[in-house]
């Protein structure tokens, strides 16, 4: 397969800056399909039950497609499991958003109508990345999470125009996510490096599609948007780069015990 | 099987049916389908409710011990099929909720039933998964044992259940051909990995066979649903089958069915083998399993901490219905 990459934009980078992208792109959805699947049995109704396995395999299944792309740019001979499964959370590229907490149902879903948002904006742009491979993984998620984000939308809505309680749980849910939205949309040099060669979209560019749809849903929702807050991760020190929080480590050490407990085994 | 122990409203001989209980056995023995509107005698439907809301618990609850290994899938793709089979086990609860509702009780009504103790699900459910082997040995043997009970009962005589059945069934296949795989791939690797395999087996053989219940001879309900075709063979047939089965891809597998009795009764055409500890079994059922608290504790905290987005969810569409009708 090495031969390939040749052939495609990939080449245009170093692919060392493509491998590091790729990962950020695949983590989000390992690590936010791995927050997703931990509902499986707790739901508080059997067709979430149902709906959030789906949302889980959606993601873990485009996880697989960008980590096998990931390993293939790479050329080390490496697999999407051994990259998943054998890096430490200093390698992981992920947002710290998606390794933030299920907390209550509210949380969870404020937590996927957020980045779903991002996520469908991001893939959006993917579908016309110069390099068709990318182009190709863009096209199979973004039908997924545009049925994502059809079903985090239509939630966030109801709840928060619901009763008192389902209103104010969404409120403090959204209060305490918002402000780990900041990191989707900074540019780095690896972002910098992939847009110029058409790969990917800069981050920035994708933050007035992303404010539109919050606005509007947050309105008919009946929410407040916390606005100008503090944010995370924003100054070249957060998931994106190897700083997350102290989640990450306990998700990895559940995720990756048996690859870790029984070196080489094969399952 | 994933109905134990379901209670079935008495037995009536020919000669004290009423006409309508006449005909409705002819029916039934004629092999006619039962639709939801007709008339049945009132302990035929109460048995049916009572048979597949415990069939419909059990698949909820039975999400659980599988849930429990999903964040710790060794690969990516066991991670994937996991959940899959695990959101199929959800769907199936889904059915099955649906059938009993058209015997006119809600699915509410039985979620209550359960959580405060009044129903019950599969004894299996309230042992742990303690390794990964667990998850090959719950879809080889756990799904194979629903298996042998649930392909007869898509010949039921409920319409609504028999069509359940008919769906689950497809799946319930493919659950045992990957929990399969997985003692498969356990027994070809490393010693530690096929020892895995064997604790499981180990732990899951006995369990397993109380699945199908207790011994006919004491099992006081089945002659008349047995009669009413809700329930298709005795729980000793469908033991023996399942362990005639079982035994030999025990040895394709390289595993010891943990029962020194075991044997080839070529008399009768199938093995001799030991029992399950029955009174281990009345123990689970009855709440003191090694896990009943944990499954049934789960299944009320969902509820209970869903409360309020159930509720908000009402709310909304009370208040959308509302604004409907003020803008018309």
């Amino acid at each position: 397969m090495a031969g390939s990459v040749e052939a495609n934009a990939v080449g245009a980078v170093d692919r060392a800056v493509c491998v590091e992208w790729l990962q950020r792109v695949g983590d989000n959805a390992l690590i936010l399909g791995h927050r997703v699947s931990e509902w499986c049995g707790h739901a508080p109704a059997l067709e979430e039950d149902i709906a959030l396995a789906n949302q889980a395999l959606d993601l873990i299944g485009q996880c697989q497609l960008w980590l096998g792309l990931a390993a293939e740019v790479e050329g080390k001979g490496r697999t999407a499991d051994q990259i998943a499964y054998l890096r430490d959370a200093g390698a992981f590229r992920n947002l710290l958003l998606v390794e933030r907490p299920n907390g209550d149902f509210g949380q969870t879903l404020i937590r996927q109508f957020l980045f779903d948002a991002f996520h469908i904006a991001l893939l959006r742009a993917l579908t016309e990345s110069s390099d068709p491979r990318v182009a190709g993984i863009a096209a199979k998620a973004v039908k997924e999470v545009a049925y994502h984000l059809e079903r985090s939308a239509d939630l966030v809505v109801r709840l928060g125009d619901g009763t008192a309680e389902s209103h104010d749980r969404m409120q403090k849910a959204l209060d305490l996510l918002f402000p780990y939205t900041g990191e989707m949309f900074t540019d780095d040099a690896t972002d910098r490096a992939m847009a110029e060669a058409g790969i990917a979209p800069l981050p920035s560019r994708l933050k007035p599609e992303w404010d539109r749809t919050v606005a509007d849903v947050l309105e008919e929702a009946t929410l407040t948007q916390p606005g100008q807050v503090w944010q995370h991760g924003v100054k070249g020190q957060g998931g994106k780069t190897g700083v997350h929080s102290e989640y990450l480590g306990f998700i990895l050490a559940e995720m990756q015990f048996l690859q870790r407990a029984y070196p080489g085994a094969t399952w | 099987m994933y109905a134990q122990l379901v209670k079935s409203e008495g037995s009536k001989s020919r000669e004290e049916m009423t006409p309508e209980e006449l005909s409705f056995q002819d029916r039934i023995d004629r092999g006619e389908k039962v639709e939801p509107k007709e008339w049945m005698p009132e302990g035929y439907r109460k048995t049916l409710i009572r048979q597949i809301g415990q069939h419909a618990h059990s698949e909820i609850v039975g999400q659980l011990p599988e849930g429990n290994w999903i964040t710790r899938a060794p690969t990516l793709e066991r991670k994937a099929i996991l959940l899959a089979k695990v959101q199929d086990e959800a769907g199936h609860g889904l059915y099955l909720y649906s059938a009993a509702e058209t015997l006119g009780v809600s699915r509410d009504e039985l979620m209550e039933k359960l959580h405060s103790g009044n129903m019950k699900y599969s004894s299996i459910f309230n042992y742990p998964t303690l390794t990964w082997a667990d998850m090959g040995a719950v879809g080889w043997l756990v799904d194979g044992a629903a298996i042998m009970n649930q392909v007869p009962l898509q010949r039921t005589s409920y319409g609504p259940y028999s069509r359940a059945m008919i769906r689950i069934c497809k799946e319930e296949s493919f659950h045992q051909r990957q929990g399969y795989d997985i003692m498969m791939k356990m027994c070809a690797g490393t010693p530690e990995q096929k020892a895995m395999a064997q604790d499981a087996l180990n732990r899951f053989w006995y369990p397993a066979l109380m699945m199908f219940g207790p011994s006919d001879k004491d099992s006081i309900h089945s002659a008349q649903s047995m009669a009413w075709k809700i329930k298709m063979n005795t729980n000793d047939e469908l033991r023996q089958k399942f362990v005639d089965q079982t035994v030999p891809q025990a040895k394709y597998l390289g595993l010891t069915v943990p029962d020194e009795n075991l044997v080839w009764n070529e008399e009768k055409g199938g093995h001799d083998f030991s029992e399950p500890d029955w009174s281990e079994f009345f123990a689970v059922i009855a709440g003191n399993g090694p896990c009943n608290a944990e499954r049934l504790g789960a299944r009320v905290k969902a509820w209970d901490d869903g409360a309020w987005f159930r509720e908000g969810l009402m709310a909304h569409a009370d208040k959308a219905a509302a604004r409907r009708i003020a803008a018309e």
